[in-house]
Formats: C-alpha cells, structure tokens, sequence
C-alpha cells in the first residue's frame, strides 16, 4: 500500500539530492578556481554559499516535521536519522569549498608557485568521494559506501604527501611560505571533504543496514 | 429541541465576511455554547473551519468534541433537553435558522461513527440506501454511482464480485470503509468522523487514514479522534479542546510542534489526558 508518508520521504529525498547536486558544483567550482586561478568563479561559489544554508534549513525543517507527524519506525526512521545527519555534512563540505575559494582569492594575490602534483589529485578524489557517497545514498549501495569509505585512506595519504611536497618549498625559499602555507591548508579542506563523504557513507550503510559502523576502535574495544 | 439566541452584542462582535472566496471558511462557528438541561458543555467556541482541508478534534474524553462536532449537522436535535446557542454557519448559511431542512442539511454533512455501522443489508443496498430515499430508482445511475461511491472509499476492488453479499460480513476495516461509501453516495460537501478508526487494527486504521488523505480533495472534513498521533499524520487543521472550551486551533504543525498554550503542550506530550 502507497502511504502519503512516502511522497514525504520522496520529497525529502528529493530535497537532499538537491542540496547534494549544489555542494558537489561547488566543489568542483572551487577546484577549477583553484587551478585556473579564476578570482571571478571563487567570488561565485562564496556568493552561493547561502542558498546551500538555506536548503539546510529546509531540510531540517522539513525533518522535524516529518519526526513529529508522522512518527517514524524502523526503516522509515532510520531514513530520517540519515537525513539529519547527512545535511549538516553536506553544509560542511560546501563551507569547506567556500574556504578553498577564500584561500585561491588570496593565492591570486601572490606569484604563482611551482605545481604541487598531489593537491590536484587530492582535491579530484575528495570530490569523487563526495559524488560516490551521494550515489550510494540514492542507490541505498552499502557496498559503495564501504568502498568510498576505504578510499579514505587514500585521501589522507595524499594530503600528507602534498604537506611533504610544500614543506620542501617553504625550506628551499622563505618567499614561498606564505602560498605553501595557504596551499596547505587547501589539501587539509579537501580531506576535511573527504572526511565529510566517509561520514555520510557510515550513514548510508546504517541506513541500509542498521549497523553503526562509525568508530570503529571503540566497538572493537567493547567486543 | 435546540433552540438559538444570538445576543445583540455576539452578533456585533462577528467577523467581517472574508473578501476572498477561497479564504471563506466551510464551516463558521462563532461563541457557540451548548447544554444538556442545565449542563453546559461547550463554551463560547468559535472556529473556522477550512474547505477542502481535514480539521482534526483533539482532547481528553468528555472534553466536548464528539458534541461539537453532532452540532454542525444537528445530531444533538434528538436528544432530549439539548440546546446550543450561538452561530454555526456553512458556506455562510446558519445552520440552526429556521429554514433549514434537517434532511438536506444531512445530506450535504455527512457522518462517519466510530462503530461502524451497516444495516443488515447487501453491500450493494447499504450504499443505494440514502440515493433511494432520494429518490433515485434508475438501475444504471445507481450502478454508477455504487461503483464510484465505493471506488471513492477504497473499497471497489474488494467487493465488486460480490455486491449482492450482506455487508455485515465484511470485516471491520471495510465496513467503515462502506460506511464512508454510503455517506459518499449523496453527494455530500463535509464528512464527519467521530473516531472512524478506533475500533480497527493498525492495518485497516492506515487504510482509513490514507481515504481520508484522498478524499479530502474532494470534501470538507472533520475528525475526532482520540488518537494524537493520528491527529498528527491526517489533519491540516487541529483543534484542542479541554473541559468544553477550544484552547487552541492552528495549523497541526504549530500545535504538534510548537503550541502557544501550555495546556496544549502537555497534552500533546503526554503529561495529562
């Protein structure tokens, strides 16, 4: 039987799925104004971040309503939970792109430094790994989540690589270390976003699963 | 039988017609007041009801509702030493004015009671009842409108082989649901509840839920219900009532999310009622 508490879920969705669809363009905004030095599009993402706040708003909204009408159970409350854990990521990573646009403002302002062959890795798997985990939410692909889960680790290496890669810079010249120091940061944002779609997909898999994978030294711990 | 008065003053204090026809309430109710002999169990309400939207009673037993509601299409009547006082209006015409015909009246407010409650007839007979006291004898047209009637209630698909078969054999889910058929048969603008699913299982209360959800656009509705959570997933409009007074009235998110008034809030959490 259809219920209309699944249109409501639907439009929730929905709602989501466009608040996901706003972050990942700003993300892959921020990172071709990173790369292409364009002071115009970072300006852009910074001016758009507000309408992400406000569809945040929206959702929670909309959320609390759902939780006080309709009075959620099992899988339905389970959709529920992941949406209202899920949005304040998504928030996240979007003012994470906005930092990203913020600091390639300021970068512009300085010459340009010799290429650091890993932030453009970082940041292209940081974005894939956003993209993964929204799929992976539509879907309810548990197995897409742990695998975007694992790449995690792949992310955090790179960041470590490019900081190592930076930290030569600033020690051959002192000149560089005002854009090493802004390009660090960048490649710690991107593994903040990184971290961010890690979170979401530990929700996708209790979604689907009912399992709380998160934390998982402290599970092994109560064992 | 009821007798009405309206004071000079009420009549003063009345609110201006809504300019907008799609802002006019269905159903207007203004300082109605209500007693059994000396009794007095309502007081002072006044509510505007919405078209096209469900408008869901809520409050603890005794509190006035079901009485509330046996006013606007004047079930109270037969009930001895009953009167109200005060206005109740539907698309702007007083319910209790002297030329209203009771019948009509009955027809166009149509009443759904928590036990359901099919005559000992066909299910077929049960939905033709009120179109042949209508007088309505054309075999086709009552066909048609028995097919839409129950089609409209949810029920078709489980009973159109055997329309023939007593009603009173259906299970309790769908004979509330027949009771709606044969309240739908007449054409009518408002449906009344008085808890039509308290009596069902989960189930067939979610299926009477997700009519009411349907026909609402189609038809003005009034629910009482006993239930707050089911209050909450069916109604736009709540109205708390609470020792024959109307504490609050708004838009059912307001009250289940955030009431103005404090008993409001703790009935809705649970803390009495």
């Amino acid at each position: 039987m259809q219920r209309h508490f699944d249109r409501d879920i639907d439009e929730l969705k929905h709602l989501l799925l466009r608040m996901g669809a706003m972050v990942e363009d700003a993300m892959a905004r921020s990172i071709r104004a990173l790369l292409e030095r364009d002071t115009a599009l970072a300006n852009e993402v910074i001016a758009r971040d507000d309408e992400i706040d406000r569809m945040e708003i929206v959702i929670d909204q909309k959320t609390i309503e759902l939780i006080a009408i309709m009075q959620p159970t099992a899988s339905d409350l389970r959709f529920v939970a992941t949406i209202m854990k899920i949005t304040p990521e998504l928030e996240r990573i979007a003012d994470l792109a906005q930092d990203v646009c913020e600091r390639a403002i300021e970068l512009n302002r300085e010459p340009m430094l010799k290429p650091v062959s890993d932030l453009p890795r970082l940041a292209h798997d940081a974005q894939s790994m956003v993209r993964d985990a929204l799929d992976a939410f539509v879907r309810g692909d548990a197995a897409l989540a742990r695998r975007v889960i694992a790449d995690d680790d792949n992310v955090d290496a790179l960041t470590e690589s490019s900081f190592r890669n930076l930290l030569t810079y600033m020690l051959e010249d002192a000149r560089n270390i005002s854009s090493a120091i802004r390009l660090t940061f960048i490649g710690k944002y991107f593994e903040r976003m990184a971290d961010g779609a890690t979170n979401i997909c530990e929700m996708v898999v209790y979604l689907v699963e009912g399992k709380m994978i998160k934390h998982t030294a402290l599970a092994a711990a109560d064992e | 039988m009821i007798t009405l008065v309206l004071e000079p003053e009420q009549k003063a204090a009345m609110p201006p017609v809504a300019t907008q026809a799609n802002d006019d309430p269905k159903i207007s109710v203004r300082d109605f007041d209500f007693f059994y002999g000396s009794a007095k169990v309502l007081h002072n309400i006044s509510l505007d009801i919405p078209p096209r939207k469900v408008t869901a009673l809520i409050g603890p037993s005794g509190c006035g509702k079901s009485t509330f509601i046996r006013s606007i299409n004047r079930m109270n009547d037969i009930i001895p030493d009953a009167r109200g006082k005060g206005t109740i209006l539907i698309d702007g015409k007083d319910v209790y004015g002297g030329d209203t015909d009771v019948v009509e009246l009955r027809r166009r407010v149509g009443m759904v009671f928590q036990k359901s409650n099919p005559f000992p007839k066909s299910i077929y007979d049960n939905v033709a009842y009120g179109l042949r006291i209508g007088g309505l004898r054309n075999k086709r047209q009552l066909d048609e409108i028995i097919e839409r009637s129950l089609t409209r209630a949810a029920l078709w698909h489980e009973v159109k082989d055997r329309l023939h078969a007593s009603a009173l054999a259906l299970s309790g889910g769908q004979q509330q649901r027949l009771c709606i058929a044969r309240a739908l048969a007449v054409d009518p603008e408002i449906l009344l509840m008085d808890e039509p699913a308290s009596a069902l299982d989960p189930i067939a209360t979610s299926k009477i839920e997700e009519l009411i959800y349907e026909l609402k656009e189609s038809y003005t509705i009034v629910i009482v219900t006993h239930n707050m959570q089911q209050a909450a997933r069916v109604s736009d409009r709540t109205a708390f009532f609470m020792l024959g007074r109307l504490v609050e009235e708004g838009d059912k998110n307001t009250i289940f999310m955030n009431p103005k008034e404090k008993m409001t809030e703790d009935y809705v959490t649970g803390r009495f009622g």
